[in-house]
C-alpha cells in the first residue's frame, strides 16, 4: 500500500512538536559527554606534533608511576588486521586504515595523529601524565598541497600503495591512490562542434563539519569481555563493528547504547575514541570516558577534501552544451579515500551532456584522514561546474537560469556516469526557481545575484523497524538510526499515519545495538528513505494483525475486517454487525486473542530518489573592506514528500548556512611544518546568527514513487549549490570571478585590485 | 592542591560544592554537580554552548572558574522553566522547529532569555547581533530568531494581560 495522495494524509505534512523536544529545550537530553559510571576514569590521547614522522620509540613508563594513573595503551595493545573494507557508514571504510588512524603504526602521518592513550582518576591527571610519555620521532619530509603530492618525487606517505584504476599497475608506489573515470560519447569531437568553450580552474579549501558536539564516550570492558559502549555517533551498529574489529572483540559482547547526538555531518560516521577507551578500560578494569577537545577535534577529525577542480565546457550559440569535461584532484589525508568519485559524479550529473568525461584522482597528503561532509565531495565539484555554467552563460549572453533550462537533467537524460533519470525533479525545480518573487527584485550597487544547482543521489540500504502495541493502545516504535535533526518525529507520523491513531499517542525510539535488527547509519540522507520505509513496513504488518484480532473477536474471517482511521470495521454488511474495534480495545483483550501485538522488519531499502536544488543568491560586497554580505538567500529543492515540513525546511537552511561558511570563510590554516594554525571556532569561523539572512524555502514536491510515502532524502543537496551560488552572485556584483574557496576578504580585495587598479593607486 | 569551598546559589537553589582551583564552572556544572544540560562546544568562550546567567548577566560558564561562583546566583538551562511550565523561549524552540540536534540548544535558550529579560521587543538584527556569540552549525539560525521573536511577542502579550 502507498500513501501518495497528499489530500488523503492527516499527519504526513504537518508539523507536530517533536518528540524528543522537550528534553532537548531543558537540558535533560544526554548527549555523548553527559554519562558517567561508578569508578569511572577519564582518558586522554597524546598526539603527533609532526606532521610526518617516523615513530622511533614510546616509552610510557614515568606515566605509568604517577598517582592517579590507571593504564596507558599504544600500538602494541592493538592487533594487526588485514585491508577490508566495510559499509557501515556513508562511505566504506577500510579497516585496517581506520585502525592505523585511530593509533598510528610505525609513522604518524599529521599532526595530532594519536600515538598513545593514558586514564587516570581525574582529567587534569590524565593530562599530566601525556606529558610523561616519552615519544622519539624522525622527522620526515611531509606534503600537503594536493598538485604536489602528485608530482612523482613528492615525499611518500605510504610505501605500499600503488594508483588504483590504471593500467598496467604501476610499480612505484604514489600518493595517488585511486584514478576514477566516467565517460559518455566522445568529448573531443563533442568540444570540436561548440562555438564557445570554457576552461577554468576553481580550488578549494579543506572545511571541517564542525558540529559543535565534540566526539564523546564511554566504555565499560568487563573481565569476561562483555562491553557497553555509551558514545555518540551517527550509528550505533557503526560504532559496535567498527571498534570489535579493531580491538578483536566479538560484535556480540559489545552494547553500543546510541546518546543523542550533537551534529555530525558525516563527521561521526567513523570511530576515533571508542577503540582506545576500550583498550584502557580493558587494561584498567574500569569504565573510561574520553571527551575530545575543539582543539583535537580540528587536528585529528575530519576534514573534508581540499580540491583542485579544473572545468571545461563547450556549447552551441544557442546554449546548447556539446561536451563538458572535468578533472578533479582530492586530498584524501593520511589515508586514501576521498569522496571524488561523488564530486566526478554530481558535478555533471545535473544536466543532459551528449559528451562527457570526468576523472578523479584520490591523493594522500599529510593532513587528517577526510571524514564525509554532507553530500560528500559533491559541493567541491559542483563548485566547478556551477561556476563555471556561469561565466559560459555569460560568455554566450544567456541568461545562467534560462542555460540550465536548455541543459539540465530530465527523465529519461542518460547522466554522464550511467544511470536513466526516472522521477526527477531538477526542472521543477528551475520551474519553481523562474517563478519565485525573488528573482524580480532589483539590486542596487555593489550587489550581485547568483544561482547554481546541484545533485545527491541519496541513499537506501538496511534498516530494522520494529511497532509494538503497548497493552494501554499506545504504540512504542524502535529505530535503529541515531536522530540527528529530528527523525523521531517523522518516524512517528508514518507509523501514526499507517495505524490512523494521534501523533501523541506514537512513541519513537532510537534502540540500542541488542534492542532493535542491524540499521546502517544515519548519513546519505537515508533514515527517512530508509529507515522511513521500515517503520512504515512493521506498522502496515502491526495493522494486519489488528485485523485478524478483531477478526478473532468478532469470529470472522480477517477479511472481513478493514482498517480506517485507527479502528477495526467489519468490512461491509456481510461481514457482520459489530461496534468498531480500537487500538485500546484490541490491545486490553490480547491476551485472549493471540499475544502481544508487534511486528519488526529488516529491509534493504532500495529506490531511493535523487535530490536537485537551485538556489538563488544575492550578495552586497563592500569593497573597502571585501566583506561579502548575503543579502537574501532562497533555496530550492525536489524534496518528494515533505514528512515534516519545518524539518524539511531545517535541512535546507542548515544545509545553505554551512555552504555559505565553505564559501566564504571556512579554512585550514598549516605553517610551513604542517601544524594547523587555526584549530579553534576564533580563528576558523564557521556562520554566526549575525552573519546570515533568513533563508527562504520552497520545497517543491515530485514524489518518490519507491518509497510509501514519495519521500527523497533532504538533508545533503542543500549544501552543493551555496559555494558557487555565492561566487556567481560577487561576480554580478563586482564584475570579477574568484574561482578560488573561501572568498574571504583579502581575496575579494585582491580581485578587485586586479579590476580597478585605479583603486589601489589611489589609496 | 587543596579544595575550594564555594557557596552559591543555582537555579534558585543553595548549592555548595568543593572545587579544584582550575575547574571552571562549567566542568563543576556538569562533573560534581551532575547538571549537564550546559553543554562543552569548545571550552574557549567561542560557541555559546555552555552559557548561563550569573547575577543577570549572560556568561560562558566555561570561561568561568567555580571558585568565582561564591556568593553569586547562577541560571542554567535546567533552571529556565518554571517546574513542568516552560519558558516561552522553551515553547517557541518546540513551535518553531528551532532544534535539529539540539546539541547548542541549552545555549540559546539562556542566552535568548537574557536577552529577553532585558530587552522586551527586540528587532531581528539586534536578536542576530545577541545571539552571534551562539554557534548553531545545523539550522542556519532561522528558525531560531524566528523562534525568539515570537517568544518576545507572546511575552509582551503576556504582559499586557
Ligand atoms: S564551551 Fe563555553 S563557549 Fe564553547
Ligand atoms: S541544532 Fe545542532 S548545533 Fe544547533
Amino acid at each position: 500500500m502507498s500513501y501518495l495522495d497528499k489530500d488523503a494524509l492527516k499527519v504526513v505534512g504537518t508539523r507536530p512538536i517533536r518528540p524528543d523536544g522537550v528534553d532537548k529545550v531543558t537540558g535533560r537530553a544526554n548527549f555523548g559527554a553527559d554519562m558517567t559510571m561508578p569508578g569511572m576514569l577519564w582518558g586522554k590521547i597524546k598526539r603527533s606534533p609532526h606532521a610526518h614522522a617516523r615513530i622511533v620509540s614510546i616509552n610510557t613508563d614515568k606515566a605509568l608511576t604517577l598517582p592517579g594513573v590507571k593504564a596507558v595503551t599504544t600500538r602494541a595493545d592493538f592487533p594487526d588486521i588485514p585491508p577490508e573494507k566495510r559499509v557501515l557508514g556513508a562511505a566504506p571504510a577500510n579497516l585496517w586504515d581506520l585502525s592505523r588512524n585511530c593509533m598510528a603504526k610505525g609513522k604518524v602521518l599529521y599532526e595530532g595523529h594519536a600515538v598513545a592513550a593514558v586514564a587516570a582518576v581525574s582529567p587534569a591527571i590524565a593530562e599530566q601524565a601525556l606529558d610523561l610519555i616519552e615519544v622519539e620521532y624522525e622527522v620526515l619530509p611531509h606534503i600537503m598541497d594536493v598538485e604536489a603530492a602528485m608530482a612523482p618525487d613528492a615525499p611518500i606517505l605510504h610505501d605500499d600503495i600503488f594508483t588504483a584504476g590504471i593500467e598496467p599497475r604501476p610499480t612505484k608506489p604514489s600518493n595517488i591512490a585511486k584514478v576514477v573515470r566516467f565517460a559518455k560519447g566522445d568529448v573531443e569531437a563533442g568540444f570540436r562542434e561548440a562555438d564557445v568553450i570554457i576552461e577554468r580552474r576553481y580550488t578549494t579549501k579543506p572545511v571541517h563539519q564542525a558540529y559543535i558536539e565534540p566526539h564523546a564516550c564511554l566504555v565499560s570492558v568487563a573481565p569476561d569481555g562483555q562491553t557497553t559502549i555509551w558514545s555518540s555517533s551517527q550509528g550505533q551498529f557503526m560504532v559496535r563493528g567498527y571498534t570489535s574489529r579493531i580491538v578483536g572483540a566479538d560484535i556480540a559482547n559489545i552494547r553500543a547504547i546510541p546518546a543523542e547526538i550533537g551534529g555530525g555531518f558525516g563527521g561521526k560516521t567513523i570511530v576515533y575514541l571508542e577503540p582506545l577507551a576500550y583498550m584502557l578500560s580493558k587494561k584498567s578494569g574500569r569504565p573510561v570516558k574520553m571527551v575530545m577537545n575543539r582543539e583535537e577535534v580540528f587536528r585529528a577529525t575530519g576534514p573534508t577534501s581540499g580540491a583542485v577542480v579544473e572545468v571545461k565546457i563547450g556549447a552551441k550559440k544557442d546554449g546548447r552544451i556539446t561536451a563538458a569535461q572535468t578533472v578533479l584532484k582530492y586530498q584524501s589525508g593520511a589515508f586514501p579515500g576521498s569522496p571524488v568519485q561523488q564530486g566526478c559524479i554530481c558535478g555533471l550529473a545535473v544536466y543532459d551532456l551528449p559528451n562527457a568525461l570526468t576523472i578523479g584522482y584520490d591523493v594522500l597528503c599529510n593532513r587528517p584522514k577526510v571524514a564525509a561532509y554532507r553530500a560528500p565531495g559533491a559541493p567541491i565539484g559542483s563548485f566547478g561546474v556551477e561556476s563555471a555554467m556561469d561565466e559560459l552563460a555569460h560568455e554566450l549572453g544567456i541568461d545562467p537560469l534560462k542555460l540550465r533550462e536548455i541543459n539540465g537533467a530530465k527523465n529519461g537524460t542518460k547522466a554522464a556516469h550511467g544511470p536513466t533519470w526516472v522521477n526527477i525533479g531538477y526542472q521543477q525545480t528551475l520551474e519553481a526557481t523562474k517563478a519565485h518573487a525573488h528573482l524580480k527584485t532589483s539590486l542596487g550597487p555593489n550587489q550581485g545575484r547568483g544561482i547554481a544547482s546541484g545533485y545527491w543521489h541519496n541513499a537506501g540500504g538496511e534498516s530494522s523497524a520494529a511497532c509494538h502495541v503497548n497493552e494501554d493502545g499506545t504504540v512504542t516504535v524502535t529505530e535503529g538510526h541515531p536522530d540527528i535533526g529530528g527523525s523521531r518525529a517523522s518516524m512517528a507520523m508514518m507509523v501514526a499515519e499507517v495505524l490512523g491513531v494521534p501523533f501523541e499517542t506514537v512513541r519513537p525510539v532510537v534502540g540500542d545495538t541488542t534492542a532493535i535488527g542491524f540499521s546502517a547509519s544515519t548519513g546519505g540522507s537515508r533514515v527517512t528513505f530508509a529507515g522511513g520505509m521500515a517503520v512504515t513496513q512493521a506498522a502496515q504488518k502491526v495493522v494486519e494483525e489488528l485485523k485478524k484480532r478483531a477478526a478473532i473477536t468478532w469470529d470472522i474471517s480477517p477479511d472481513a475486517v478493514e482498517w480506517k482511521d485507527g479502528k477495526a470495521y467489519p468490512a461491509g454488511a456481510n461481514a457482520g454487525s459489530f461496534e468498531p474495534l480500537d487500538l485500546t480495545a484490541i490491545a486490553g483483550k490480547s491476551a485472549r486473542t493471540g499475544g502481544p501485538i508487534s511486528a519488526e522488519v529488516q529491509i534493504n531499502a532500495q529506490g531511493q530518489g535523487p535530490g536537485f536544488a537551485t538556489h538563488i543568491c544575492d550578495v552586497e560586497v563592500d569593497k573597502e573592506t571585501g566583506q561579502v554580505k548575503i543579502l537574501r538567500y532562497t533555496a530550492i529543492q525536489d524534496v518528494g514528500r515533505a514528512i515534516h515540513p519545518s524539518y524539511v525546511e531545517g535541512q535546507m537552511q542548515g544545509g545553505v548556512a554551512q555552504g555559505v561558511g565553505w564559501a566564504l570563510n571556512e579554512e585550514y590554516i598549516y605553517d610551513k611544518d604542517g601544524k594547523l594554525e587555526n584549530p579553534g571556532f576564533l580563528d576558523y569561523r564557521v556562520p554566526v546568527a549575525s552573519d546570515m539572512p533568513m533563508i527562504e524555502t520552497v520545497m517543491v514536491e515530485v514524489p518518490n514513487p519507491r518509497h510509501p510515502f514519495g519521500a527523497r532524502g533532504v538533508g545533503e543537496v542543500p549544501i552543493v549549490p551555496p559555494m558557487a551560488a555565492v561566487a556567481n552572485a560577487i561576480a554580478d556584483a563586482i564584475g570579477v570571478r574568484l574561482r578560488d574557496l573561501p572568498m574571504s576578504p583579502p581575496r575579494v580585495l585582491a580581485a578587485l585590485d586586479q579590476v580597478e587598479p585605479m583603486r589601489q593607486a589611489a589609496e | 592542591m587543596a579544595k575550594t569551598h564555594v557557596s552559591t546559589i543555582i537555579n534558585g537553589e543553595p548549592v555548595e560544592f568543593l572545587c579544584e582551583p582550575q575547574q571552571t564552572l562549567l566542568d563543576v556544572l556538569r562533573d560534581e554537580l551532575g547538571l549537564t544540560g550546559s553543554k562543552e562546544g569548545c571550552s574557549s568562550g567561542d560557541c555559546g554552548a555552555c552559557t548561563v546567567i550569573c547575577d543577570g548577566n549572560m556568561v560562558c560558564s566555561c570561561l568561568m572558574l567555580g571558585a568565582e561562583a561564591e556568593g553569586r546566583s547562577i541560571t542554567t538551562v535546567e533552571g529556565v522553566a518554571q517546574g513542568d511550565h516552560l519558558h516561552p523561549v522553551q515553547q517557541k524552540f518546540l513551535e518553531h522547529a528551532a532544534l535539529q540536534c539540539g546539541f547548542c540548544t541549552p545555549g540559546f535558550i539562556v542566552a535568548a532569555k537574557a536577552l529577553l529579560d532585558e530587552n522586551k521587543n527586540p528587532t531581528e538584527e539586534e536578536t542576530r547581533y545577541w545571539l552571534a556569540g551562539n554557534l548553531c552549525r545545523c539550522t542556519g539560525y532561522d528558525k531560531i530568531v524566528r523562534a525568539v521573536l515570537d517568544a518576545a511577542a507572546v511575552m509582551r502579550a503576556e504582559a499586557a494581560e
